[in-house]
């Protein structure tokens, strides 16, 4: 008999495996919706998967009766457009100051312990103040996803910069590189594809921050309809959203990975 | 020209631990000097003072009568046992670098007619080392062998007066070995280079250089094992022609380092 720490499932085995846990938990939702509805017919915790559909199909295929527009749509866009421009200003700013940072020790040593204190103020917590400074149209929301999201950038990619190895650093200056010569051609194009996985680690984050700022204060955007349908325990209507953000935010993912490995294809059989 | 390079009084100490202590002497343009001794023993230190990553806690090294920079320079080309090669540039992109740094200062990239000289320059070096048919390839797709190979062509472009070597092929084949031992005296013959070279191996030592030190502690207080630094115990002159001679000189230093590190 193997000893299970080295039995490893077969291909097909660990598709089948992978994909129970999922129908397991359809099969309890409807197993437990199917009961309450037994004892009430109006019950809106657990709606049916008839209700859930009906809800998709009014908010992703049918205009609004009051603005004519196709709300999922509507909120997707406005939402992928604000996590988009956040993320996109947070990892400029982390590449830039990450790499400054992480290739000149003079910029990292007054840089450092700002760095650090920045990263441990609570994004939320400052949130009225972006509110206050930048009024509550799109500016505010995209500086909270910037603030909560480019320090962890930051410091990652200055960590990324300082643990290529010195050796190649050395050599660079032996081939007589410059200090300027030295971060255009040897640090950078090495430090990009590590900048996309920071963008991956930190979409989750991102989402969060999004989602925050737009259940307080917004007028569409993923956020702000589940928020704004709470009041009305429509559920039927969360569930699919919420469903919604998870694909995309596992499409998102996917897609930088594979622009990752498509554009840097060294970087990742390097490792 | 016999003090081509010249140490004078040569010491590194970390605090109170000394690696190095008094090291003085001269070589001349054109010897290969191989480095060896027991791990620890300071001649890796002393291939960094030559680099320009550490500096001498006393003494001066000069290089013509310069005293060397103290950075590391295209003076001085390095290959190191591995890292040397950049990964995300192809082999040719990485031999044309050294010539892209020097004539685009600003963006360290060249164009057009400039570029197409750089690469007619790197295919040059490629084919002196062997790796004319691996030029589009990554450093990932090479051999560790190809890979020093591309780091030697990526020194040589910039005609460094030194060449240093850091332990090159300790992570090699035996086989693979011999061969790079072929390329390295083919190119230092035909470049009339000027080269020290850090190795564990002994024999790899003898059947390289023209000139062989060994490092090692004159001095050993058994309190205080980080007093006394290492210097050259033996400063060998290696002749090509008399392999009888060699042999014996390998054996006796080998007995003397078995000797000194069982007490």
């Amino acid at each position: 008999m193997q000893r299970l720490i080295n039995r490893t499932p077969s291909r097909p085995l660990s598709i089948a495996l992978s994909i129970i846990p999922f129908i397991l938990i359809l099969l309890a939702y409807q197993i437990g919706s199917d009961m309450r509805k037994a004892e009430n017919e109006q019950d809106k915790l657990l709606p049916s998967f008839t209700e859930i559909a009906s809800a998709i199909d009014r908010m992703a295929l049918e205009p609004s009766k009051r603005s004519g527009e196709y709300l999922l749509w509507r909120d997707t866009q406005s939402s992928l457009s604000r996590l988009v421009k956040g993320v996109s200003i947070a990892a400029f700013i982390g590449l830039i100051v990450g790499v400054a940072a992480g290739a000149i020790p003079l910029i990292a040593a007054p840089l450092n312990p700002l760095i650090t204190a920045v990263s441990l103020i609570p994004p939320l917590a400052i949130l009225p103040v972006l509110f206050i400074v930048f009024g509550l149209g799109e500016l505010s929301k995209i500086m909270l996803i910037v603030l909560g999201v480019s320090p962890f950038i930051v410091r990652d990619i200055l960590q990324r910069t300082q643990e290529l190895p010195r050796e190649q650093i050395v050599k660079a200056q032996t081939l007589g590189g410059n200090s300027w010569q030295i971060i255009l051609r040897v640090i950078l194009p090495q430090i990009l594809p590590r900048l996309i996985d920071a963008v991956r680690l930190s979409l989750g984050t991102a989402w969060l921050f999004l989602i925050a700022a737009e259940a307080i204060a917004s007028t569409d955007g993923l956020g702000y309809r589940i928020f704004l349908v709470r009041r009305y325990m429509s559920m039927d209507i969360i569930l699919p959203y919420v469903a919604w953000i998870t694909l995309l935010a596992f499409a998102t993912d996917w897609l930088l990975l594979q622009l990752s490995r498509f554009i840097y294809p060294w970087y990742h059989t390097e490792k | 020209m016999n003090n081509f390079i010249e140490l004078t009084n040569i010491s590194k100490h970390y605090g109170e631990k000394v690696v190095l202590e008094r090291m003085a002497t001269q070589v001349a343009k054109g010897e290969f000097v191989t480095l060896v001794g027991a791990s620890g023993c300071g001649k890796s230190t002393f291939l960094k003072l030559l680099l320009g990553t550490e500096v001498a806690s006393s003494g001066a090294i000069t290089i013509e009568g310069q005293l060397i920079e103290k950075e590391p320079s295209s003076e001085r080309g390095i290959v190191f046992q591995k890292y040397s090669v950049f990964p995300h540039l192809n082999v040719r992109q990485n031999v044309a670098l050294g010539i892209e740094f020097e004539r685009s200062v600003g963006l360290g990239r060249l164009f057009g007619a400039k570029r197409k000289d750089a690469i007619e320059t790197a295919n040059g070096w490629l084919e002196a080392v062997g790796l004319s048919a691996s030029a589009e390839l990554y450093p990932h797709e090479l051999s560790g062998g190809m890979q020093q190979r591309l780091a030697l062509a990526q020194a040589l472009v910039k005609k460094p007066k030194i060449l240093l070597l850091d332990e090159p092929f300790g992570a090699l084949d035996p086989g693979i070995r011999k061969d790079m031992h072929e390329l390295v005296l083919k190119l230092w013959q035909e470049n009339q280079l000027t080269v020290f070279m850090v190795t564990h191996d002994l024999r790899e030592g003898f059947h390289l250089g023209s000139r062989l030190w060994v490092f090692d502690k004159r001095r050993y207080d058994p309190h205080a094992p980080d007093r006394f630094g290492s210097t050259i115990t033996f400063d060998l002159p290696l002749n090509a022609q008399d392999a009888t001679k060699n042999q014996q000189d390998l054996e006796a230093i080998s007995s003397e380092l078995l000797a000194m590190h069982a007490t």
